[in-house]
Formats: C-alpha cells, structure tokens, sequence
C-alpha cells in the first residue's frame, strides 16, 4: 500500500504547476469576472502545446494515454490557480465518456482536436435539480434530439457536447451533438462564477449521434469517476483559499497583534486545514479505485465528492471573513474561490443527492446486521 | 410575557394597518430583495425619501422617539407592531438605517441642545440621510486605532485622513466622523468625534463594489476639511464614549433586523416544492424538510431573542450587550439558509433559471450574507463581547491599550 503520489506524479505535478503558475493570475480571473463571460484563451493554447488537454486521450488519438490519478494532479492544480478555461466538463466527462463508449469512428471524430484545443467539448447532464440518469426528459428519435439542458458548463464556448438523453423507448443514454449544428440554441445564463460561464441548451431536432454502451449503470460510473476528479480541483481551490488566509492573517494587525494570533482565526484556520485534508484523504482513495476500477468506487467517489464539498465551501466563505471588510469587496480575490467553489458544486449536484448514493453504496456490518435479525 | 397584543397594542396595530393600507401596497413576492447593502439607485433614494417623509407626516417615523424632536413618543412594543406590519407591504429600501438607528440616539445622547433642534427633525423626515464615517483602512474591529487626524485651528477643526467601507455615503448629506485629536495619549483617550456636510470641500467619496456587484459602500477621503468646532459631537478627546453609543445602538439595530432584508426560511417551502430531488418534489425529502424546520426554528429564536431584547430596551432605555447575540446569529444564517436553496436548486445552484435573469433573488442573498457577519462589528467581535460583558470572561490582553498612539507600533 502507498497513501501518495509517485515520484513520476510529482514530477508531472511540478511541471503543470509551473506553467500555470507563468500563465495564470488572480488579476487576469478578475477581468475575466468584469466582462462577465469567456475564458483565458492564451493559456488554453499554452496548455494545447504542453500536451496537457489530452492526458487520459489513448496515444492514438493524440493524446498521451495517462490514467486517472495523472488527471486528478492536473485537477487539483487547476483549481489551485483557478484556471478560466473549459476543462473540467470535457476532461473528467466528455473524454472518459468517449474513450469508454465511442466507436473508432467516434473516437478519431473527436479526440484529435479536443488534444489539440482545437475543439472544446461539454456535457449536457442536468435539466433540473442536479443529475440522475433515471431523471431525463430529453429524448431522441430517429437519430434526432429535443428537449432542454441546464445549466451546462461552457455552453456557450464549446463546439460539441455529450448530452444525456432517452432513447424512444425511455432508455437513457449518451449522444454527441455538434452544438455548432442545426436545431441547437444556445442561452447563456447569471451564474455563480462568471469566468466558467454557464448556458441553458434548446434542442430542436438536432442531430444526434448516439453512444453506444452507454446504459444507466455505465452512466453512474461515469459520474463516480467525475466526481472524485472534481474534488480534486475543489481541493486546489480550498488549498489556496486557506492559503490566502493564513497569509493575510500573519499580515492584518489589530489591536497591536497579528489577526492571526486570535485563537478565533487560528482555530478557523486549524478547521480549514483538517476539512481540506480529510476530503484529500478520500479523493486519493477515490483516486486510485477510479484508475483500478475498483468495486469499492461508489463509496469512494461519494466520500470525497461529500468532504471536499464541505471542505471547499467552509474554505471560501471563511477565506472571506478573515479578511473581513476588504474580503467582501469585488476586486479582492476570496469571493474568486467562493464562486468556483460553487461552480464545482453545480457541475455533478447537491449534497442530497450524494448523501444518497453514498448510503446506498455503504453495507452494513454482517455482525451488526446478524444482531438485528 | 404575553405573545398577544393587549387591548391598546391591538388598536395600535390597527391605525398602523390602517395606514399602510392607505398608502402602500402589499408584498406579492415579486419583489427583489432589499436591503441596507443594496447599491440604491437614485431613484430608489428619491422613493425611500419619499416614503420617510410620508411616514413622518402620518407620525409613524419615529415611534419610540421622544416627542419634543418630533418623534411620537411610544414604546417599543409599538415599534415592534409597526416593524412586523410594514414588513407585509412593498416599501422602498430602508437607506435609513445608518440615520435613525446610529446616528438619532447618538445626537440624542450626547448632542446640544441647539444640535438636537436642528438635526433631528430633517433626519425624521428622511430630508437629511447620514453615513457613519468611522472605519479605516488600518482600523476596522479595532476602531480605536484610527489615523484621520483632528488638528485645532481657531474656531475650526481641520481633518485629514481617510474612512472606508462607509455605507451609504454616496447619498448621504451628513456624517457622523471618528478622528484623532491628541495622538499624545493612549489611543481610545485621543479621539473627537464631528457632524459633517458631505459636500464640504475637502470630502471625496469614491464606491466600492461588493462580491454581491453591488456598491453600497465607499472609501471617504479627507483632504483639509474645515469643521467649525461647533460641528463637535460630545467633548474633546471624549469620542470614543460617543463612538460606544454609536457602535452599541448599531448591533441593537442590526439585531432587531430593521435594517436587514434577507429571506425567510417560509420562502424555502415553494422552492423546494417546484424542484424535483431523487424523482419526487424535493419538499417531500426528508432532509430538506428537516434542514427547512431548522432554518425557521433558529430564525423564530432570533425574531422572539429581539423582542425580548426590545422588551428590555422599554424598561432600562439603554441597548444592552444582548444585541450582540441577534447581530451574531443574523450573518450565519442567512448565509446558511441561502446555501441550502442554492443547492436545493440543485446543478442549477447559484444560477437562475431564466437566461439573462438579474434578479436571482437567493444567489443575490448568499453574497450580502457574508457582509451580514463583518459589518456593525465582526462575528468574531460579537463573540468576545458576549464571553466578555455577558459571561464575565476575562478580557483579551491587549498590550497596546495604555501606550500612547503616538508611540504605538
Ligand atoms: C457591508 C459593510 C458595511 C459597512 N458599513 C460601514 C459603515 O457604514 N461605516 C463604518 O465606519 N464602517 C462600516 N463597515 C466596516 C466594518 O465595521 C468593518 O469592516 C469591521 O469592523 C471589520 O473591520 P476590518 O474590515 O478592518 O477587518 P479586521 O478588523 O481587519 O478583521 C479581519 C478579521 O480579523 C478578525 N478579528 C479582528 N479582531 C479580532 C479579535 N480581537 N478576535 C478575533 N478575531 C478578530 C475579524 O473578525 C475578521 O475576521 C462596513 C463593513 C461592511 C462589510
């Protein structure tokens, strides 16, 4: 057993790290907050170059063939500098979905330019509260899809979306819809955090190319895997947010003393710490049963998709009361974390809906359950 | 006790419905959420000035005032009836907060008489709006740290230095103004407090934007203002009993939720009943029902915590030490409580369902929450005054108290 990343994973850690940190900045998210949409094209085109948007893609398809926990790293980082470019749908959904269900055909239709940044991809999950692959109202037949997606991650930038939707005889299912095609309608919409904009689909007919495979069961697999590599970029950005913290509260002074020597803080801080390490201790597990395929995902994706949840709320809220009244202000960077906290949150649903899947996945003790009967 | 109104109350609440039934129209749920950290664009101003003034003229401003300023001279069992009253009716923002609960019991207290006159009848009738220009870039929870300084020049006092995250001073045409007049001695015995004009020379105000994107606060820079000494409010080198005043009717007013808008947990029962969670309405999820009895108990303790605080105002009139409970609880739950609708809302947390939609009443909520729990004084400042004043709790240990300011680090 080994609770840590490789060698060769911190290795790969160092390296991403270091170009996002050249190209990212908590100045550049907040112009993209002020215009209120879009996404840092620059460093889409840097990360293109790198290799680094096509790390699970098979060799084949231009990728470098990676597994999960490679993704996982990538993830954390992300969220970590707060990166404002449409990554997540595409690399912890779009991309699995496609490698797993995608024909040849499919496969070489897309990969290539999703390596190369040539083309962005989303998924289309939700129309209501959170996603459940039961509780879909779209529906496509004869290779034709209507119904309403909302809210979609980079809707509004992508060029291709997997959408999730109902064959004619109520099976749900996974679709490839070129968003640039006929019978799409694309609605952007006010959401949490501005620099991942979010949109409302309108599907009118459009063409839709289905993949195959992709049953119930394979869905909830899916969401799973997302959910652990979610919590890994909720982990980036909880990290960061105790970081800022505990730099400004060595800074501010108040009544003759740092702020960070009131034991208020302090334990604030101390509780921070202990969330965000709790939920990575879970995401590492949820880490390394996603790339074993391991029984025991279910369990693991809910525990960490739970913790970092909390972890990262607690994180962005409290970043912003320690910093008090210049934390409620626009210009400054708590309410950044805050706000794709959220995001992170609206990407796989609520609390209430893994509270359930993860009560579902837990078993009860044999001995307990030999007592009661 | 007695939850029930008595013969006189109940005939109160009726020339009060009376009223408002005669002059405003009820809340149809349509309306946006407002409150004291909205931007208030001028027409908004223009309208809370307007319903001020008809509120004055009808005698319902200033209930609990003495009548000799013009007030109505009641109690506050009275304020609380026309509080749970105007609350049901569609009424411009309340941009009087800062004026009526801060700065009026402030004159009051320690104003001239010549003061108290001129003053208070032009902020009864919302004429005169007033901002509370006491925190500072280096001095928020340790308001007693404050650089703008207060030099002695004849008649006048010129004043030079800056304030921030002052609320309302883009329409406000009065202050109320903290400074340093003797940096010579320790820190809380150096401080004067002043009336001011804001559109003397020498004042510029500049907005702040919030997280929320509204701007209800500024930052105030003070360049050589001339104030005539007869602008001081209390004695010289005696501001910071004042600021006390300020700063105790300010957690008080904040508690008793005059001044905050913010959603009731009720609100969360048609959320969750138009939203589906695991195939069926969410409302009928047994955690969102457990989460939406928590939300309304807690907020019917901090509705019952401010009557009785009101209660005890009617007896001592003097605000007490308990304000900071309701101004503790406020921030955390309506932080909390939006959450849960965010989330209740499901993947479309935080975004509204409309394209284009400004109005997103419960994310708009979520990010003036956090303003809730640092402003009037910080949770973690409410804390220590209750362990402190109301638990007998030793005090923090403040190395800093008996130096002189100037001398401080
Ligand atoms: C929406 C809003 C409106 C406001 N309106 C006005 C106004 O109209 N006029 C005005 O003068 N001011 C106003 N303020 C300012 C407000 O009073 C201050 O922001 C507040 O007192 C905190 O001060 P600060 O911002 O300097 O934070 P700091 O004092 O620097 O506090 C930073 C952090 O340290 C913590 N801290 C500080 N001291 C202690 C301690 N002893 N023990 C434990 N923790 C501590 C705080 O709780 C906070 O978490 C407003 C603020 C807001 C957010």
């Amino acid at each position: 057993m080994n609770f840590d990343f490789s060698d060769d994973q911190e290795e790969i850690r160092q390296a991403v790290a270091k170009l996002l940190d050249g190209h990212t900045s908590f100045a550049k998210s907040h112009e993209l907050l002020d215009a209120g949409a879009g996404f840092d094209r620059d460093l889409w085109a840097k990360l293109a170059e790198g290799g680094w948007l096509g790390v699970t893609i098979p060799e084949v398809h231009g990728g470098s063939g990676m597994g999960a926990v490679e993704l996982a790293i990538l993830a954390q980082e992300m969220g970590r500098t707060l990166a404002p470019i449409p990554f997540g749908a595409a690399q912890y959904l779009a991309i699995p979905a496609l490698v797993e269900f995608g024909s040849d055909a499919q496969q070489a239709a897309l990969l290539p330019e999703m390596a190369t940044g040539q083309k962005i991809a989303t998924v289309a999950l939700a129309e209501t509260c959170g996603f459940a692959p039961g509780a879909v109202a779209a529906k496509v037949v004869d290779g034709r899809i209507s119904g309403v997606k909302s809210p979609v991650s980079d809707g509004a930038v992508a060029d291709v979306a997997i959408v999730a939707a109902l064959d004619k005889n109520d099976a749900p299912g996974f679709y490839i819809v070129d968003l640039k095609g006929e019978g799409v309608q694309v609605e952007p919409l006010v959401g949490m955090d501005p620099t991942r904009p979010q949109s409302r689909l309108v599907f009118a007919g459009a063409e839709a190319d289905q993949l195959a495979g992709a049953n119930a069961a394979a869905i909830d697999r899916l969401m799973d895997g997302a959910a652990v590599l979610v919590a890994f970029e909720q982990l980036g950005v909880a990290g960061q947010a105790l970081d800022i913290s505990t730099k400004y509260a060595l800074e501010r002074t108040a009544f003759g003393r740092p702020i960070g020597s009131f034991q208020a803080l302090k334990h604030r801080m101390a509780d921070m710490f202990a969330k965000i390490e709790l939920a990575r201790s879970n995401a590492f597990f949820g880490a390394w049963a996603l790339a074993e395929n391991d029984e025991r995902l279910p369990e693991a994706a809910a525990c960490a998709r739970l913790t970092a949840l909390e972890a990262c709320q607690f994180a962005g809220e409290e970043a912003i009361q320690i910093h008090g009244g210049i934390g409620y202000t626009w210009i400054a960077d708590p309410h950044l974390f805050l706000r794709r906290g959220w995001h992170l949150k609206a990407m796989l649903g609520p609390t209430t809906i893994w509270s359930e899947r993860l009560v579902s996945a837990l078993k009860a003790p044999e001995t307990t359950s030999a007592k009661a009967v | 006790m007695d939850f029930s109104d008595t013969p006189e109350e109940a005939a109160f609440r009726k020339d009060a419905c009376a009223w408002l039934e005669a002059n405003a129209t009820l809340r149809d749920g349509s309306e946006k959420v407002q409150d004291a950290f909205m931007a208030n664009t001028p027409e908004e101003v223009t309208a809370a000035q307007a319903w001020q003034k008809r509120k004055a003229e009808g005698g319902w401003a200033g209930i609990t005032w003495p009548k000799e300023y013009g007030g109505r001279g009641g109690n506050e069992m009275q304020q609380i009836i026309w509080n749970q009253e105007e609350g049901r009716y569609k009424v411009p923002p309340n941009i009087f907060v800062v004026s009526s609960g801060l700065v009026a019991p402030t004159l009051i207290a320690h104003g001239t008489d010549k003061q108290k006159t001129e003053i208070l009848p032009s902020l009864l009738s919302g004429e005169g709006v007033w901002c509370q220009l006491f925190s500072e870039p280096a001095a928020g929870s340790d308001l007693a740290g404050i650089r703008t300084r207060a030099r002695r020049d004849g008649d006048d006092w010129v004043i030079t230095g800056q304030k921030i995250w002052t609320s309302g001073a883009h329409y406000s045409g009065y202050g109320i103004l903290l400074a340093r007049s003797n940096p010579d001695v320790a820190k809380h015995k150096g401080l004067t407090m002043f009336v001011v004009k804001m559109d003397s020379p020498g004042i510029e105000a500049r907005r702040i934007k919030q997280i929320s994107g509204h701007s209800s606060f500024n930052e105030v820079f003070l360049d050589e203002l001339r104030i005539p000494d007869s602008d001081r409010l209390g004695p010289v080198d005696g501001g910071w009993r004042v600021a006390m005043t300020t700063l105790t009717n300010e957690r008080y007013t904040l508690a008793i939720g005059r001044s905050v808008g913010g959603m009731r947990a009720e609100e969360l029962i048609p959320l969750a009943s138009g939203v589906t969670l695991n195939g069926r309405p969410a409302i009928e999820n047994d955690q969102v029902r457990a989460k939406i009895a928590e939300f309304a108990s807690r907020q019917r303790g901090m509705e019952f915590t401010s009557y009785r605080i009101m209660t005890a105002l009617s007896r001592d009139k003097e605000p007490m030490v308990e304000g900071s409970i309701g101004k503790l609880m406020l921030g955390k739950l309506r932080q909390e409580m939006a959450s849960f609708a965010l989330e209740l809302t499901g993947s479309t947390a935080g975004i509204s369902d409309q394209p284009k939609d400004e109005t997103g009443l419960w994310r708009v909520d979520y990010l003036t929450a956090p303003g809730n729990r640092i402003s009037g004084g910080s949770d973690e400042i409410q804390r220590n005054i209750i362990a402190e004043r109301l638990l007998g709790m030793p005090p923090e240990i403040r190395t800093d108290k008996d130096t002189p300011f100037s001398q401080l680090k």
